[in-house]
Formats: structure tokens, C-alpha cells, sequence
């Protein structure tokens, strides 16, 4: 169970740098650097890397944002292997569902009750 | 990142002026923030991830998705109370990576258009800024998914 904690630690400390690098170094607004992690969690699950890399690390790849790319594919890919073509439409969004409608219902009852400030 | 091209001397000269002037960000100070910040982030997740699996019978696999619901619910307590702006400022991408950071730039943006009214208000805005990470991811995630099944159906893979 200690190693699980100290490599989602590693792990996910990593992926952080690496966008503190993309903000940095390439000078990438946040925005782009979401979008481009993103896309290489969806590529990297495309050739099966980053399910491994859950076994390995636990929370420090499934927290990171790469894990939402990587659920979207997974979803997809999984309806698409019962329903064909299809299923990559149907299942985007089997997996990641939880993290989106909890960004709407949270988002909506943050707005409810916290007042903006300054 | 400015277009070089196209520029007058007096341009050019000004651009070489800014540069020196320019602050240097403190990459290495700013890495280890958003390493330490990210890492602790993902170390609360497992903790909660352990929590799912012993409590309410998750597997290994399937406790990812109540920890992200879950990171989002605190997410939003921390953006209400106005701390997620101090993690921010002092984590960088160690506060933005996680997805913490995703259901804080639509939670933020929830409640900052609120005076607007709720529909044009909170509803428009709210993926103002999450908006373009649910673009690309779909659209990559479709394009990737695509390929692989047309390879599988193909028999190539």
C-alpha cells in the first residue's frame, strides 16, 4: 500500500512538471497545456501505454488530466468492440461520465451557494 | 512568442530591450512547486481511491471514476472558499494537471458569471475555459479510437 502512495506521488508529480515546463520553457497558455495533455493521454492509450502505467502508479495517472484522453479511448473502444463503428460514438463517454457530470452538477451547486468575489 | 517576421528595426530593437528587462521565471523553483503540489494531489486521490475499494466494494480499475467525482466535490469546496487560487498561485501546473484543476477552472468560471443570471450566466461560461480540453480530448480520442477499430475490423492488429 506505501509503495501505491509514493509512486502516485512520483508519478503524477511528474506529469505536473511536465506541464509546469509546457507554462515555462514553451511558453503554452494553460489552456493549450490541458489540451495537449489531453490528446497524448488519448494517444497513449491508442498504443496501450497508459493502462500499465495505472496498474503501476494508481492515482498519479487516473488524477492527472492525460487520464481523461486515456478514458475517452477507453470508453470508445470498449462499446466498439461490441457494437463496431458505431461504439466509437456511443461509448466516448461511458467511462469519463462520472468526472463530467460531476464537474456540471458541482459546478452548478458551487454557483448556488458561493458568491463571486472581489 | 511574438512573429518575428515583419518587423522594423526600432522593432527589433525595442523586442531585444524587452528581453533583457524581462523577468526570468524561476523554472526550477516553479518545478519543484508543481511537483510537490501535483504529487500530493495524486497521493490524496489514492488515499481516497483505497478508501472506494475497502468501503464500497471498487475494484483496482473501476475506483478511478468515484475518486475524480469525488476530487471535484473538494475542488469545489477549495474554489468557493477562495483557497484553490492560493494552491494556484503557489503550484502552478501542479494545481492545474490534476483534475482537480479542470473542475476548478469550471467551478470558478460557474460562479464568476453568476451576476449574469443563471442560463446566459453560469450556463453559457461554465466551459469557458474546460472548453477546449473537451474538445481536443473528444476529438483525439475519437480519431484514435477510429483507427484502432478499423485496423482490428481490417485484421491487421
Amino acid at each position: 500500500m506505501l509503495p501505491m502512495f509514493f509512486w502516485a506521488f512520483v508519478i503524477g508529480g511528474l506529469i505536473s512538471v511536465f506541464g509546469q515546463l509546457m507554462f515555462d520553457v514553451v511558453k503554452l497558455t494553460p489552456a493549450h497545456t490541458m489540451s495537449l495533455l489531453v490528446v497524448i493521454g488519448a494517444i497513449l492509450d491508442g498504443f496501450g501505454l497508459y493502462e500499465p502505467l495505472i496498474d503501476f502508479a494508481g492515482a498519479g495517472a487516473t488524477i492527472p488530466i492525460t487520464s481523461f484522453g486515456n478514458s475517452l479511448v477507453h470508453g470508445a473502444l470498449q462499446e466498439a468492440e461490441q457494437h463496431g463503428l458505431v461504439g466509437v460514438l456511443t461509448g466516448m463517454f461511458e467511462i469519463t461520465s462520472s468526472g463530467m457530470s460531476a464537474a456540471v452538477i458541482f459546478g452548478f451547486i458551487g454557483a448556488l451557494i458561493f458568491k463571486p468575489k472581489g | 512568442m511574438g512573429k518575428k517576421k515583419n518587423l522594423t528595426p526600432v522593432q527589433q530593437q525595442y523586442q531585444q530591450l524587452e528581453q533583457k528587462h524581462e523577468i526570468k521565471r524561476p523554472v526550477w523553483k516553479n518545478c519543484l512547486n508543481a511537483f510537490w503540489v501535483g504529487g500530493l494531489i495524486c497521493a490524496v486521490g489514492q488515499a481516497i481511491t483505497y478508501f472506494y475499494i475497502y468501503f464500497f466494494d471498487f475494484t483496482e480499475q473501476t475506483a478511478g471514476n468515484p475518486t475524480v467525482a469525488t476530487m471535484i466535490f473538494i475542488s469545489m469546496l477549495l474554489t468557493g472558499f477562495g483557497v484553490y487560487d492560493h494552491i494556484g498561485q503557489f503550484g502552478g501546473a501542479g494545481s492545474a494537471v490534476p483534475v482537480t484543476g479542470f473542475g476548478n477552472s469550471v467551478i470558478a468560471a460557474a460562479i464568476e458569471h453568476r451576476t449574469e443570471g443563471f442560463v446566459l450566466g453560469v450556463g453559457g461560461n461554465m466551459f469557458k475555459l474546460a472548453g477546449s480540453v473537451i474538445l481536443f480530448g473528444v476529438f483525439a480520442a475519437f480519431i484514435v479510437a477510429l483507427i484502432k477499430t478499423l485496423w482490428t475490423m481490417m485484421g491487421v492488429l
